[in-house]
């Protein structure tokens, strides 16, 4: 016997090496740290080369991972460019080049508490980009503040964190509060005889703070709102919520939180087969992997930060289209609004320090109050009254509905605002 | 009405898989006195190896979680051996803390090749509607597989030598090694069947609803609940616990909002242990 368990002993070591050599690659990815760096505090000598630290997590593990994935896949791609452009020049002859300090953060606020702390005392991190989620930029704002780091926010809409009296945390997206009233004007527009809106969303910072401004909104329009009920975040069966639909009598349902439980909510309501007229929700539709529900994707709709169809003319950084083609280019796959944002973030960042004509975070912080320029992703503007300072008030979303082309294949349709859109709403769902 | 019967028939579908996943906890539990908390990580590991099997090798899911289902009578086998034969007969709290120690190096391992991330096999067999109830036949499937595997199990302790050699084992361990019972065998096989049920209920699982390598914890705690429920070391009383959870799941939420669901199943967990503690369907025999 004990010749057989040393046996099974050495073959579960094995296999354990086994599969540690298949591991994926290593979740802090670093990127190499800044030569002989300056202070950012301290304007250098002409023609000098600075390299400015750029911190942030990434969820390259959990729940967040898909999202998350493409919005760090669009910053870099903009890092990449503008130092192979030579960096930023400034007047005084600096050249300002970028490098990238990241972790996984494993979708976990804990770890983005203890993971921004260390990218802003050990690493020494000039600048910092946000998480993706709500929930844990608001957790790396709390840091950001505390070390008193300017931080950039993509990927995180929550209007909470922008109300807390934070000076350094500047908001990219639109903010939740506006996030879904435009799919209850899309509804009024489309079919005024709807009466019943059902409210099924993720128990989460961003999801409820979209929800509650949404509810509001649709009350105010004059719906009667039948449910208004959230789901635990790790939910993978909605059996109960799409029964207290139909019971309901609800016509249209908004609500959603992120990709996972969006996705699968909108495919068991598909495969139950619920006679629901209109489907808006969060994050996962805008999604190019949401098409991957097949014919349960078909008609619903989401709100999106951008979409390549959007077409803004910028006035600093490149047009929507070249965008798409640099990030296709680079990583093989349409971009998402995440990667999207992601990129903007980077232009910002870049505005802020030619604005500035420094790298003296104070002066950057001033150039990011006094931004109002629009780029391929849409208008910026920050808010900068004591209230809401960093808010996002030049931004604003558009609709998308998944519908199937002429050949049958899904493709992604701007619905609303009817200015922009590029094809009918489908309606009624199905 | 119509609420109520179609949560009914959604939340007695999901028990039967419950209760798959609480008999093979029962049955270590009532053969062995472990408490075994490798017990979520195998369900995941079921959960993985059919999505492993059906999308890499393109196998049917069905006949993945069959596949599976013989894995994880092996990979039970390997688990008694290293962790749990040693310490037996030591205290409780060292097959507790052995099993949790295998939990760890499942999850760990787990995260580093799969990462947490959800994971979904594409796979339906469509609806069929009979009046407010939508069945989906995927459920449907699962639930007789269920069904059989109890009956299985059945057959196998009542009819087969292995089996009562289990169940003599279980009543007592020293008199069944006295009458030529290969008791660690014996004992190697009921953790094997133990494991074989919690990766089958895992495959089953995944054909439905999206899963990562965490997602056995969830079904681990309600096994907890259940085997409480149907009395320990009692498999048809699993079968029975996991079709009472099942139908409180179903109708918790016609009363209240669902995220009350856990809080009323551990309530009853509770006030099942102090007042009738060897469970509503009796401990073994």
């Amino acid at each position: 016997m004990k010749r057989k368990v040393y046996l099974m002993i050495l073959l579960l070591l094995a296999a354990m090496l086994a599969l540690a050599a298949c591991k994926p690659a290593p979740a802090a990815e670093e990127a190499a740290p800044a030569e002989e760096q300056a202070p950012a505090e301290e304007m250098p000598a002409a023609a000098e080369e600075v390299t400015l630290t750029i911190g942030f997590t990434a969820s390259q593990t959990g729940k967040y991972e898909t999202s998350s994935g493409r919005q760090v896949r669009g910053f870099n791609l903009w890092m990449q460019q503008i130092n192979d452009a030579g960096g930023i020049t400034l007047s005084d002859g600096t050249v300002v080049k970028f490098a990238a300090v990241s972790y996984d953060d494993e979708s976990n606020k804990d770890r983005v508490q203890e993971l921004y702390t260390r990218l802003a005392t050990e690493d020494n991190a000039d600048l910092l980009i946000s998480p993706y989620s709500s929930g844990l930029t608001a957790a790396a704002a709390v840091i950001a503040e505390q070390y008193g780091k300017v931080m950039l926010t993509t990927g995180a809409a929550s209007d909470a964190t922008y109300k807390q009296g934070y000076t350094q945390v500047f908001q990219i997206y639109t903010p939740a509060s506006r996030y879904l009233a435009g799919a209850v004007d899309l509804l009024k527009a489309t079919d005024s005889a709807v009466s019943k809106v059902a409210f099924v969303y993720e128990n989460s910072k961003f999801s409820t703070s979209v929800v509650e401004a949404a509810k509001a909104y649709a009350e105010e329009q004059g719906y009667d709102v039948v449910l208004f009920e959230g789901y635990d975040p790790e939910t993978t069966d909605f059996g109960s919520f799409i029964n207290k639909i139909i019971d309901s009598g609800a016509e249209a349902v908004l609500g959603g939180g992120h990709f996972q439980d969006g996705s699968t909510f909108a495919r068991q309501l598909y495969e139950k087969e619920v006679a629901i007229k209109f489907l808006a929700l969060l994050v996962a539709p805008p999604e190019p992997d949401f098409a991957d529900l097949g014919d349960a994707a078909v008609g619903v709709i989401g709100p999106s930060q951008w979409e390549p169809l959007a077409a803004f003319t910028p006035d600093f950084g490149p047009t929507g289209d070249e965008f798409v083609q640099s990030y296709t280019a680079a990583y093989d796959e349409e971009p998402s609004y995440h990667s999207a944002g992601g990129y903007a973030a980077g232009l910002v960042l870049e505005k802020a320090i030619r604005d500035a004509d420094s790298t003296d975070p104070e002066k950057i912080k001033a150039a990011l109050d006094a931004m109002d320029l629009t780029l391929f992703f849409g208008k910026i503007k920050f808010d900068t009254t004591a209230e809401a300072h960093g808010l996002q008030i030049g931004h604003s979303m558009v609709y998308i509905q998944w519908q199937k082309d002429a050949d049958g294949n899904l493709a992604k349709q701007v619905v609303w605002p009817a200015d922009g859109a590029t094809a009918e709403v489908l309606y009624p769902l199905h | 009405m119509d609420f109520v019967l179609a949560s009914l028939t959604d939340g007695l579908l999901l028990g039967f898989v419950y209760g798959v996943a609480a008999m093979g906890m029962t049955l270590i539990w009532g053969v062995m006195d472990v408490i075994n908390l490798s017990h979520g990580p195998v369900i995941a590991l079921g959960m993985f190896g059919v999505y492993l099997l059906a999308a890499a090798l393109g196998l049917h899911p069905y006949l993945a979680v069959i596949v599976v289902a013989a894995l994880g009578l092996l990979l039970g086998i390997v688990i008694y051996a290293i962790a749990v034969h040693r310490v037996i007969d030591a205290p409780h709290l060292s097959t507790l803390l052995a099993t949790y120690a295998i939990n760890m190096v499942i999850i760990g391992l787990g995260t580093a090749y799969f990462t947490t991330s959800p994971r979904n096999i594409e796979f339906t067999l469509g609806t069929s509607s009979i009046g407010p109830i939508t069945l989906l036949w995927t459920r449907v499937v699962a639930a007789l597989a269920a069904l059989l595997a109890t009956g299985g199990l059945y057959l196998f302790l009542q009819r087969t030598r292995p089996g009562r050699y289990i169940r003599a084992v279980a009543n007592n361990r020293s008199a069944a090694e006295l009458m030529g019972v290969p008791s660690t065998k014996i004992l190697a096989l009921s953790f094997g069947i133990g494991t074989l049920l919690a990766a089958f209920s895992g495959g089953l699982i995944s054909t439905f609803f999206p899963f990562t390598i965490l997602s056995g914890g969830v079904y681990e705690l309600k096994s907890f609940v259940i085997v409480v429920l149907g009395g320990l070391g009692n498999p048809v009383g699993a079968l029975f616990g996991g079709l009472i959870l099942g139908v409180l799941e179903g109708l918790i939420p016609v009363m209240m909002p669902t995220t009350w669901v856990p809080v009323v199943e551990f309530v009853l967990f509770v006030v099942i242990l102090r007042l009738r503690p060897s469970g509503l369907f009796g401990a073994k025999q």
